[in-house]
């Protein structure tokens, strides 16, 4: 299951989704929003996201996961909208018959959400100026 | 010519000063509607860091463009 939220994610929730008496151990990943980003230091943080696109391509990475390391269970949430420091801005979790599949699977999902999902990030500077990340060139414009 | 709705994203919505529109274009692909768009709107991201998606669908910079079509321009994404 993928889905974006513009709450706060729930960590227990999903952790219950994911529960399996086939499964022996389980696996997750959360991505935090940090105070500081190449030397500057950020108060805040948005979240853009084509959310019919994002959703379906989130699923076609899960079922991927699959495919590659067979799981038993595996859900991931992302946030969209104004996030503060510390706050949970993704979510991924699997369970698995064993480690090495939980691992593999959680780690293939997170990093195909960050490279192929739309999703941006605008980071709100302490200074009060703001920039969307990955995307300097146009910002500087 | 074709009439295509070009819906733009983040960075692009913010240099295109609007989110959606309407166009008449001269394109056959979809890095026809980025180059013209680009021109139109000042955009200075390579092509290469962007992606593309034809009514709702991912697709390539290669990917044919149909009169009546909505082409949204993706800048560089950064999820997570």
């Amino acid at each position: 299951m993928f889905a974006i939220s513009t709450k706060d994610i729930v960590i227990n929730e999903l952790r219950e989704q994911l529960v399996n008496p086939a499964a022996g151990g389980f696996c997750a990943f959360e991505g935090w929003i940090r105070n500081e980003n190449e030397g500057r230091s950020v108060e805040r943080l948005e979240y853009e996201v084509y959310e019919p696109l994002a959703v379906s391509e989130g699923e076609k990475v899960i079922a991927e996961a699959k495919q590659l390391f067979p799981f038993l269970e595996a859900t991931c949430v992302h946030r969209a909208g104004l996030l503060e420091i510390g706050d949970c801005a993704v979510w991924v979790g699997v369970s698995a018959a064993h480690r090495d599949e939980a691992f593999q699977a959680c780690r293939y999902i997170i990093d195909q959400i960050k490279v192929r999902l739309p999703i941006w990030k605008k980071e709100h500077y302490v200074d009060g100026d703001s920039g969307w990340v990955n995307c300097e060139r146009c910002a500087n414009v | 010519m074709k009439t295509v709705t070009v819906r733009y994203f983040a960075i692009f919505r913010e240099h295109a000063g609007l989110g959606e529109e309407t166009l008449e274009l001269d394109v056959a692909i979809a890095k026809d509607v980025f180059d013209q768009t680009r021109d139109r709107h000042g955009s200075s991201e390579p092509l290469g860091h962007c992606k593309v998606a034809i009514n709702d669908a991912m697709a390539d910079w290669s990917s044919e463009v149909c009169d009546g079509d909505t082409v949204l321009l993706f800048p560089p994404v950064a999820g997570g």
